[in-house]
């Protein structure tokens, strides 16, 4: 057995000197079209050295490492204990979340422009995550493209406003509902594809709305993209210093203040905020009323389900439609916010991104999937000096994750009982 | 005359492009035949191949040699040797650990692997792409002198001759050998093959090993033949081989050939007559249909939903 094992823990550090040190050991350098090579610095080497000697020691002892972990004491005693009982924590839950909302509206006031722009922008993904939790957390349909809808909304907008001046507050329904329909009609042919088809279909839908954003050059402006999209306004006024359209006012005026910037981005985190709480609001009611139900009931069981007289393409449909229209709403506060798009907003990994959002907080759990999208969009702004390793570590956290808690954070709990067995 | 010459011009075109799609869409069809699940991190794979060949070959450059076959030869068993090892790993890492579970949790896995694997590679060697040096240029060209020339390049007969070179050999590998045997009847029934003794693990492995070093190999010939490299080059030609991997039949080795050529004379029609912005909606596009009215490809076998 030893010597098995060491046979193993060589061969596996010889793997990862292979994968490692011809990349990483050699610069490929362009100058002009001449491309030269250089080797790596000293310390570069020694590292990847090192990563082979760890890799050996680890397959060599891995029984004895394995074991000790497992002995060790379960991190978090209270997983063991007995749940609260429901009712208590449902109280508990809605009193807490009401306070963190109460908190979320007055925050602004107390703190700089950036970290309520950043805060923003959480908001936004929240709103995506909820929608795409649930596609994917709740009716178990994987979609890789759930980004075209967020293209949609905030195109959508960005063109009324463009070619007919439509304000925010007109835009924001008729974006939302555009994107829900977009998604019916993908969902319509699509949906009866088995799970990683749909998985590469919504994937592929995903890039060609992209390319035609980028190609339709007379109408989207191509990669340029749209720029000068208007603020929400506030019954009329609006937060710039001075008017841009007839007819309204601004708000500084209105109300004899100072003029401050800073207005105008607190109104759009509030607007974000109402935005965000309504989606989970609706989400919640959808997620008790029967269609929420047979969304799960088809996610664990599509042959019982349809047994019961459940219709397949209705009631997956439903969920990908609800999910294309918080997309679509998002994508509008979105456009809105940046006043400016274009199709680099909207690419492959930002549906990567909201799907390891989803997953990371616990498929189908609602404050689960909130908690994650803070920690997603905050993390790597806090830790600005690791930032080009961002997406490295972004990667190997999703992989880590489904190895070894697939089940994301905060996984969703039902009311249910389980049968105790019989000693 | 003008147009047999300009169509076949394209003919041509994406036969090269398509042989080197059927390369890549092996690794995604002998996964898929045997444990079910699309490798997301397969075009990283084949990027990564490109990357190692071309440092090998600018590494023997510096060295001084300049004999054609040698370098080639040599920059083509550093990429096999890199890829495959990393198609190893990434089986081990990400997909063993997570076998077996709910569909959706190996193909996250998957996707992790394959932003992992993205900036891996960003990280060592910038996110610019860098230009590949044609080694083999010239070719034969047809047509009068005034009209429209098409014309056959050298390049392109090695990308030919390469690629049924390694479907040949592939073909006797998985037809006759102990190991091929073996794959065949792992992708039959995984449980039986073990309960008979076969090494299921091993042979899992070996997919991974073989599909990786196909697309090494054409890493190298389409670094080539484009000429640049950059981190995100494997992702649309992983998404490319894919949509030929489903388009042949997805499990089905002489499928990916044939959707791999197929998708390959699309595309380039496409960019002849159309538009080339166009091309990869047209693949997509082609993809969307063949699962919409063929879910299981041209020549792939019909799945029967057992309860």
């Amino acid at each position: 057995m030893a010597a098995n094992n060491f046979r193993h823990a060589l061969f596996c550090s010889i793997i990862t000197l292979i994968i490692s040190y011809p990349i990483i050991g050699f610069n490929l350098e362009a100058q002009g079209i001449n491309v030269t090579l250089t080797g790596a610095d000293a310390s570069t080497v020694v590292m990847v050295l090192l990563a082979a000697v760890i890799v050996f020691l680890f397959q060599l002892f891995r029984d004895q490492i394995m074991g000790t972990l497992r002995s060790l004491p379960h991190p978090l005693p209270q997983s063991s204990k007995e749940p609260m009982a429901e009712n208590r924590r449902a109280k508990i839950e809605s009193w807490v979340l009401t306070g963190i909302v109460v908190l979320a509206l007055f925050w602004p006031f107390f703190v700089s422009r950036g970290a309520v722009d950043l805060a923003t922008l959480v908001l936004i993904y929240i709103m995506l995550a909820l929608g795409l939790n649930v596609v994917v957390g709740l009716a178990g349909l994987l979609d890789l493209g759930y980004v075209a809808f967020y293209a949609v909304g905030a195109y959508t907008f960005a063109l009324l406003s463009q070619y007919l001046g439509i304000s925010f507050w007109l835009a924001l329904p008729i974006g939302a509902l555009l994107a829900a329909l977009f998604g019916l009609v993908l969902g319509f042919p699509v949906l009866r594809l088995r799970g990683d088809y749909l998985a590469i279909v919504t994937l592929g839908f995903g890039e060609i709305i992209r390319i035609l954003l980028n190609n339709w050059t007379t109408l989207t402006g191509g990669p340029n993209g749209i720029g000068g999209i208007p603020d929400p306004t506030l019954f009329g006024m609006e937060f710039g210093r001075r008017v841009k359209e007839e007819g309204n006012t601004s708000f500084h005026e209105t109300f004899g203040i100072a003029y401050s910037g800073e207005h105008k981005v607190i109104f759009l985190y509030l607007i974000a905020l109402v935005l965000a709480v309504f989606t989970a609001l609706v989400i919640r009611r959808f997620m008790r009323m029967p269609v929420g139900r047979a969304w799960e009931a088809l996610r664990e069981d599509e042959i019982a389900a349809r047994s019961l007289g459940l219709s397949r393409t209705a009631v997956k449909l439903s969920a990908f439609t609800i999910g294309a229209f918080f997309a679509g709403f998002a994508g509008t506060v979105f456009a809105s916010k940046q006043g400016f798009i274009s199709p680099e907003s909207f690419v492959f990994l930002e549906s990567a991104i909201i799907l390891a959002i989803v997953v990371l907080g616990g498929m189908g759990s609602q404050i689960g999937v909130v908690l994650a999208a803070i920690a997603v969009t905050i993390l790597p702004e806090l830790a600005r000096e690791f930032s080009e390793y961002r997406m490295l570590i972004f990667g190997a956290a999703m992989v880590l994750m489904m190895v070894w808690r697939p089940q994301g954070l905060m996984p969703m709990r039902r009311i249910h009982i389980e049968l105790k067995r019989q000693e | 005359m003008q147009d047999l010459l300009y169509f076949s011009q394209q003919l041509i075109n994406g036969l090269t492009i398509g042989s080197t799609y059927a390369l890549i869409a092996i690794g995604y069809t002998m996964v898929y035949g045997i444990i079910g699940m699309i490798n997301f991190a397969h075009g990283e794979i084949y990027m990564i191949g490109a990357y190692t060949a071309l440092i090998a070959i600018t590494g023997l450059a510096a060295l001084g040699i300049a004999w054609l076959p040698l370098i080639l030869i040599v920059a083509l068993l550093c990429a096999m040797i890199v890829s495959s090892s990393m198609g190893w790993a990434v089986e081990r890492v990400a997909y063993r650990p997570v076998r077996g579970r709910h569909r959706l949790i190996p193909l996250i896995s998957a996707i992790g692997m394959s932003i992992f694997l993205q900036n891996y590679v960003h990280l060592a060697q910038g996110s610019r792409n860098i230009g590949f040096p044609a080694l083999i240029d010239g070719g034969f060209n047809f047509g009068s002198g005034d009209g429209f020339q098409m014309s056959l390049s050298y390049m392109q007969i090695t990308i030919f001759i390469t690629t049924l070179i390694c479907m040949t050999a592939l073909s006797l590998f998985i037809s006759r050998s102990r190991t091929g045997r073996a794959c065949r009847a792992v992708s039959q029934d995984l449980g039986m093959a073990n309960l008979l003794g076969i090494d299921t693990n091993r042979i899992i492995s070996a997919t991974f090993v073989i599909g990786a070093a196909l697309a090494a190999v054409a890493g190298l010939l389409l670094g080539m033949y484009y000429g640049s490299v950059d981190p995100l080059f494997g992702f649309i030609a992983g998404l490319k081989a894919f949509t030929a991997a489903v388009l042949g039949g997805i499990g089905s080795i002489p499928g990916a050939m044939l959707g791999g050529l197929i998708l390959g004379v699309a595309e380039s029609m496409t960019s002849g007559y159309l538009s080339g912005e166009y091309k990869d909606v047209i693949s997509f596009s082609l993809l969307i249909l063949i699962l919409l009215f063929k879910p299981t490809g041209l020549l792939g076998k019909p799945e029967v939903e057992k309860i």
